[in-house]
């Protein structure tokens, strides 16, 4: 069954079952391979895109039911690794295995689309569908907010006095 | 970590590895500097040894030698190399090794042993490239190398102000003779512009953006993909399958049943389904009906093993591992006596990056194989031995891996995907599901602990008795007196082991422990900090409950148990213990945590602390309650010594802070059911993680101490669950002797 997709600026029509979920689409038809599966159930995140702005879950989303849809992976969230939270998330050196991130990325800039200072109450809201098995969580919520603060112009590198060794040694 | 995996050439290094430099030196010889160049096809690339490469336009490429799992090796072992090379981080290119033992020695990613086992050998590999740079520019010059220095990427003369770059230096640098590496000086450590920095990882760049870096993301030509399923209950049988459906669905290629052997951590038996997509293969098997031929651990339970072990518990263990003094006599003449039985559960590794491993078994007898795991030299003997070909027949690629946490030191996905393709006869990525992954993991094995302990009227602990009700089976046949650690341990289930010199075992006068083992069929394995994950919650629980009964303050009371700063032996005098430096982690993380400060009420402080991996941790959890049930973590502190050199700061901090939230997320409500031989528990609705609202601010600190540089994937987990646990006590007066807590009557609120 051929089905039309937008993804990342870029129309496809893509030949799938319909049941597909979009995640396998994406990785294995389209060869993104940014999104990634760790659950298959909706529980852990890491498969999160946009579908039309909305963060949603990749891989509990037949293809049949997002056709003719505009959808972004992290490799479209922009042309060169340079949106706020790619920027913030090297800057803190958020992750550890590295795999939730993408997910995590997604989830936080659906959320700084539609709130660019959030709280952290706002944080935990929009973030809680995304495990991280490494517990990257402290940075998670750090680099979001600094992300912000970037997208408000803040240039001020920040690695080596908040996740560093800073009144750690003694 | 064994070497009885790797071939004879291997071993023979690996073998001279545990005797120190000697590893890096004999992959370094001149022959193989000049073999590695002529393989490079220019005679002006500069490649002094396996790890380094210099090109004439300066442009330097360090290779990291060990899979990365999420603990930085991939980022802190080419900055030793940097260091010491003396070379501008920002414009090193670093590219991680493929599996070879003979070129880059040992390559495992486990036991925290990466800083320990290459702080020194990564330094003299990198100093040895500088110290041919040297050579070769004083011979250029006609100049003394004594009147040589560096800064990073060029070398001067400062008599005559002239100066060469490293690119500049490639061709001279290739014809001099490479020195021997545990000869080579190394940097006092106060000249470090690298080591001892916060570097963000190297692949940062990579994930953030999406490119492809995991096991999962790998694309061969060609490729097929596959599913496998395997028996619910832990070693069953293929009775029957209905193979011929299953062909005639949509995409599917092969679908065949795989025999299979009897070790977890190789070839289980299964059905194997490849189709063109591997959506297809799932699919394809959500129609497979098997007929089960599930053995003997069916008859296994959780429920049936904590009934078994209370049974065992009311008697005399089944063998003493270690005794010493009159525990029994002690007892009855201390005055308090405190009896109480912990427990803990089987846990899943749940590592975010699904099992999986591409590889393609040729036409010509050849494999090479894409795959994230810990361990590569051993699943090159596994998949040897599966498909009964010669190690050096095997390419084996490693991959960014997606978490670790001990699941990836056993090789059954490599085993599998090479035997499903050579069946195929084409390259296939086979591909777990998060059930799969759940349902056949090699579990952290749960254990009851029987203890009875006694404290003297001054607050000393004057008797502990443990018996250690665990897996295994058994100690039939063993010699009376057999004291090998070796011998005893192999009775136990893989990771179900306690040491006889676990803590406080040398540090109470009167001691027992003694051990009883059950007959397991479930597969267990190595999971984060192993042992100790389980040991230190039990422990310092414990310990709690005998400050309580004595009514002395827990801190107090631990340095009183710990005694004069000094090194502990076992009773031959091999060091087992640093006192010290336990006893200085100890106050450190009771000044920061302001212990004895007063709480707003239903708060409650708790404290533990734990020696693994050659660090020493002591936590300190502030929970916030409402009195009896409700909960939630407030902040952890945690201190840390891990000797003499942070090598990444920023990494340092991120895995500290990992490890006190895992060990939370480990506490709060995960739990492998064993039923019927097989997990209950299927995926992260029933074995939660942590989420980030749940995530506590977690407060680190090192003290550094003039002791070798040590590991930090693993040490900081184990003193955060009875720190929790106390904490609850302190705040609820209610005392945990089991886990998880959302099964001792203990809910989450935010």
């Amino acid at each position: 069954m051929a089905i039309s997709l937008t993804v990342n600026g870029i129309s496809h029509s893509v030949e799938a079952p319909p049941d597909m979920p979009l995640l396998w689409v994406l990785r294995d038809i389209l060869d993104l391979k940014g999104t990634k599966f760790g659950c298959g159930v909706g529980q852990c995140g890491a498969c999160t895109v946009h579908l039309n702005g909305a963060a949603v879950r990749s891989c509990s989303m037949p293809v049949a039911a997002v056709a003719n849809a505009t959808i972004t992976t992290i490799e479209g969230l922009s042309p060169d690794a340079t949106h706020p939270l790619q920027l913030a998330w090297q800057e803190l050196d958020v992750p550890q295995c590295g795999y939730c991130q993408a997910g995590q990325i997604m989830s936080a800039a659906a959320l700084l689309a539609r709130n660019g200072k959030p709280t952290d109450a706002d944080i935990n809201a929009a973030m809680n569908g995304n495990l991280c098995r490494c517990a990257t969580y402290l940075r998670i919520r750090t680099a979001i907010h600094r992300a912000s603060a970037i997208a408000a112009g803040d240039a001020t590198s920040t690695l080596g006095s908040s996740s560093g060794a800073s009144g750690a040694n003694r | 970590m064994t070497t009885t995996t790797v071939d004879r050439r291997g071993f023979l290094r690996a073998t001279a590895l545990t005797g120190g430099g000697l590893m890096l030196a004999s992959y370094f010889k001149p022959a193989e500097a000049a073999a590695l160049a002529a393989a490079s096809g220019a005679a002006d690339v500069f490649q002094p040894n396996a790890f380094i490469k210099i090109m004439p336009d300066g442009a330097v490429t360090i290779l990291s030698k060990n899979p990365e799992i999420g603990q930085g090796v991939k980022t802190m072992l080419p900055m030793l190399i940097a260091e010491e090379l003396d070379v501008e981080w920002e414009k090193v290119t670093i590219e991680q090794a493929i599996a070879d033992q003979a070129s880059f020695g040992q390559q495992f990613a486990g036991g925290s042993m990466a800083t320990p086992l290459n702080y020194d050998n990564m330094r003299q590999v990198g100093a040895a490239g500088r110290q041919m740079l040297l050579a070769a520019a004083a011979k250029t010059w006609n100049v003394p190398v004594s009147e040589l220095t560096t800064t990073p990427g060029v070398v001067h003369h400062r008599g005559s102000r002239r100066q060469l770059s490293y690119g500049e230096l490639t061709t001279a640098a290739a014809s001099v003779p490479a020195p021997e590496l545990d000869k080579v000086a190394v940097k006092d450590p106060k000249e470090f512009r690298i080591v001892g920095k916060p570097i963000p990882g190297v692949d940062n760049p990579k994930i953030v953006s999406g490119k492809p870096l995991y096991g999962i993301d790998v694309t061969v030509p060609g490729m097929l993909y596959a599913v496998f399923q395997k028996c619910p209950v832990y070693g069953g049988k293929v009775a029957s399958a209905n193979l011929d459906r299953i062909r005639t669905m949509p995409g599917v290629k092969h679908a065949f049943v795989v025999e299979g052997g009897t070790d977890p951590a190789g070839l289980f038996p299964g059905v194997a389904i490849v189709a063109d997509s591997w959506w297809l293969a799932e699919s394809a098997r959500r129609k497979l009906e098997v007929r089960w031929d599930e053995g003997e651990t069916r008859s296994q339970s959780s429920a049936g093993f904590a009934a078994r072990a209370k049974e065992l518990g009311g008697g005399a263990p089944e063998r003493v591992l270690f005794s010493e003094g009159d525990a029994d006599g002690a007892l009855a003449g201390a005055a308090h006596v405190v009896e109480a039985a912990y427990s803990y559960p089987f846990i899943a590794h749940a590592p975010m990056e699904p099992q999986n491993c591409t590889a393609h078994a040729k036409a010509d007898g050849t494999v090479e194989i894409w795959a994230p795991s810990q361990t590569p030299e051993r699943g090159r003997a596994v998949v040897a031995q599966t498909l009964s070909i010669p190690q050096s027949s095997i390419t084996i690629h490693l991959t960014r891996i997606g978490g670790g946490f001990g699941r990836r030191l056993y090789n059954d996905f490599m085993a599998e995907a090479a035997w499903i393709s050579k069946q195929a006869g084409a390259p296939v990525k086979l591909l777990w599901t998060r059930e799969d992954d759940m349902g056949h993991d090699l579990y952290r094995p749960g254990g009851f602990h029987f203890l009875k302990a006694g404290v003297d009227r001054s607050g000393k602990v004057v008797a502990w008795k443990n018996h250690f009700v665990s897996f295994g089976r058994g100690f039939d046949g063993l010699a009376a007196d057999e004291k090998d650690l070796r011998q005893l341990f192999g009775r136990f289930a893989p990771s179900s082991t306690m040491s006889p010199y676990e803590f406080p075992s040398r540090f109470v006068p009167n001691f027992s422990y003694g051990a009883s083992l059950m007959p397991l069929g479930v597969p267990t394995g190595a999971l984060r900090a192993p042992g100790s994950n389980a040991i230190a919650f039990v422990m310092h629980s414990f310990i709690d409950e005998l400050a309580h009964a004595a009514g002395v303050d827990q801190v107090k009371f631990r340095l009183d148990l710990l005694g004069q700063p000094r090194m502990v032996t076992t009773p031959e005098g091999q060091p087992v213990y640093d006192a010290a430096r336990m006893r200085g982690v100890l106050e450190l993380v009771a000044e920061k945590s302001g212990w004895g400060r007063s709480l707003p009420k239903g708060h409650g402080l708790g404290v533990g602390f734990h020696y693994s991996h050659r660090g020493y941790f002591a936590e300190v959890v502030e929970v916030a309650t409402n009195g009896s049930d409700e909960f939630r973590v407030e902040k952890v502190w945690v201190a840390g010594d891990i000797g003499r050199q942070i090598i990444n700061p920023s990494n340092a901090m991120n895995q500290a802070q990992g490890a006190a939230l895992d060990g939370i997320s480990e506490a709060l409500g995960q739990e492998i059911t064993i039923d019927g031989g097989r997990a209950v528990e299927s995926n992260f609705h029933d074995f939660p993680l942590l989420r980030l609202a749940q995530a506590p601010p977690v407060e680190v600190h090192f003290n550094v101490t003039d002791n070798p540089p040590t590991g930090l994937g693993e040490p900081a987990l184990p003193p955060v669950v009875p720190a929790l646990c106390n904490a609850l006590f302190a705040a609820t007066g209610k005392r945990v002797r089991a886990l998880p807590l959302s099964k001792q009557g203990f809910r989450w609120t935010a």
